[in-house]
């Protein structure tokens, strides 16, 4: 078995106390003082993320536009530089080979952010595209990614910056400085709240990292480990790669066809994309919450009149809330709001019925 | 970790208060803590019949389900609704409040097959 690998803040999750478990082939903490208060803290306050296991790839050169057209589904022509764009990329199937953030950092070089368990995979489908002229190289292990997220975000991070932080429009970035540290500042997140991540040279990490938490107190902030980040997603009903995003599974399957143009020309998986658009989906993406006593997990069946109609992706109780919901593909026939399913829980099945997407949406 | 010394311990981390004939069931302290927030618990009928190292429940937390194992087989005779309305009492007080059910014992000899309070410690410190 290979070794777990450690971002630049792990001695300084191990001193606040984290709990850390093995994701995409990262000791990550899972949670500080426990989800539940970490996600409240998210929702009312701010949360500081360590997300330096997210992948990083730099491609540079004339034809990087151009490659990256090729290989995703979204349209890069709608950036310039200073945007972002968030987006899959495709199999020729149409499955999903990993879903990402492409920033347009100047005319000619571009930076994809990808999933920590995709780095190699993506950095290799990358590289086969690739053209002579252009370049393309793995950045992420001299790149630390932190994210700060929540209501007072933006007030805790502007003590750190002369930067405007209000005139960082939502998907947009400037470069600046944080606390003296060269920063890409971005306007994203994965949480439903308003936020930024900051990308920088990893030797920055703690300095940054004790800076921020630094200027938070008195605001409520505290670091946030993986287990809230994903009840704050699940909430949002944002997809995680390996949950609703697979190999095998199509955006337009999980309903990101606002992400799939296909009218700018060829791309990989484009065909089989189009095909699934104008049949429609075999399965749709819905959203679900329980009648019943019980949590819906991953992986757990979904039926309809004892028949098997679906799988969950995603599921818990959801904090903000207060109920128990999951995520799951559900037969295109069964997916109107308001239908009554059943998901079967340890061999029982207990009720469970379709309600609207995202089941949180923050005010403003 | 809190390991009281006058309860019974199981390898699957329940623990057992020894009343007469009935035995009071729940889950450690370590239990409860490895498992972070609990947010759901599913606990057997009174008048169900539980057997040794069967499943008689669930808890789980926001990330995970876990089985609850029957430390010693007879009758349950009472169970604490208390805490499947309110499921952080088992990580407020896991040998008091959070308590799960109390069986009438059909073969109290099972008891000599659970752990003292220093031995369940010593399984945990070793990582077992």
């Amino acid at each position: 078995m290979s070794e777990l690998k450690r971002t630049p803040l792990y001695d300084e999750h191990l001193a606040a106390g984290a709990k850390m478990v093995e994701f995409g082939g990262w000791l990550m903490p899972v949670q500080y003082e426990g989800i539940l208060k970490e996600h409240e803290t998210v929702r009312s306050a701010a949360g500081l993320f360590d997300v330096s296991h997210m992948g990083e790839i730099q491609i540079t050169g004339p034809g990087a536009r151009e490659l990256i057209q090729s290989i995703i589904t979204n349209d890069v022509n709608r950036l310039t530089p200073g945007a972002a764009l968030y987006t899959p990329m495709c199999h020729p199937t149409g499955g999903t080979v990993d879903d990402l953030l492409v920033y347009q950092l100047e005319e000619n070089q571009y930076l994809l952010v990808v999933n920590a368990a995709n780095i190699e995979k993506d950095y290799n489908w990358v590289k086969v595209y690739a053209n002579e002229g252009v370049e393309v190289k793995n950045v992420s292990d001299v790149t630390c990614q932190l994210a700060l997220q929540g209501p007072r975000a933006i007030k805790i991070l502007q003590k750190l910056t002369s930067v405007d932080l209000n005139e960082i429009k939502h998907f947009h970035f400037v470069y600046g400085l944080v606390e003296g540290i060269n920063c890409l500042i971005s306007r994203t997140g994965y949480t439903g709240e308003d936020g930024f991540e900051l990308y920088f040279p990893a030797e920055h990490a703690r300095l940054l990292w004790r800076a921020i938490l630094a200027a938070g107190q008195g605001e409520g902030i505290k670091p946030v480990g993986l287990g809230a980040r994903d009840t704050l997603r699940f909430e949002a009903c944002l997809a995680l790669y390996g949950h609703e995003l697979t190999d095998s599974v199509s955006p337009v399957m999980a309903g990101l066809g606002w992400t799939v143009k296909f009218n700018k020309g060829d791309f990989v998986g484009r065909e089989a994309l189009l095909q699934q658009k104008e049949t429609g989906p075999s399965h749709k993406l819905v959203g679900l919450e329980m009648i019943d006593r019980g949590i819906p997990r991953q992986g757990y069946t979904i039926s309809k009149d004892g028949q098997e109609v679906g799988w969950i992706t995603s599921g818990t109780f959801a904090p903000s809330i207060g109920k128990n919901l999951g995520l799951g593909y559900v037969a295109a026939q069964w997916v109107a709001v308001g239908t009554e399913l059943d998901i079967m829980v340890r061999g029982k099945a207990l009720k469970a019925k379709i309600v609207p997407k995202p089941f949180y949406k923050r005010e403003g | 970790m809190k390991v009281p010394a006058d309860l019974k311990y199981s390898k699957e981390h329940e623990w057992v208060k020894v009343d007469g004939n009935r035995a009071i069931v729940g889950i450690t302290d370590f239990a409860q803590e490895s498992l972070g927030d609990i947010v759901f618990v599913e606990l057997p009928s009174v008048g169900d019949t539980v057997e040794v190292d069967d499943t008689f429940g669930v808890v789980e937390s926001v990330k995970t389900a876990s089985d609850l194992y029957v430390p010693v087989s007879g009758e349950v005779v009472e169970v604490n609704n208390e805490v499947i309305d309110s499921p952080e009492l088992v990580n407020q007080d896991p040998y008091g409040k959070g308590w799960m059910m109390v069986v009438e014992m059909s073969d109290p000899s099972q008891l000599d097959n659970l752990m003292s309070a220093e031995e369940y410690k010593a399984m945990v410190e070793e990582g077992n």
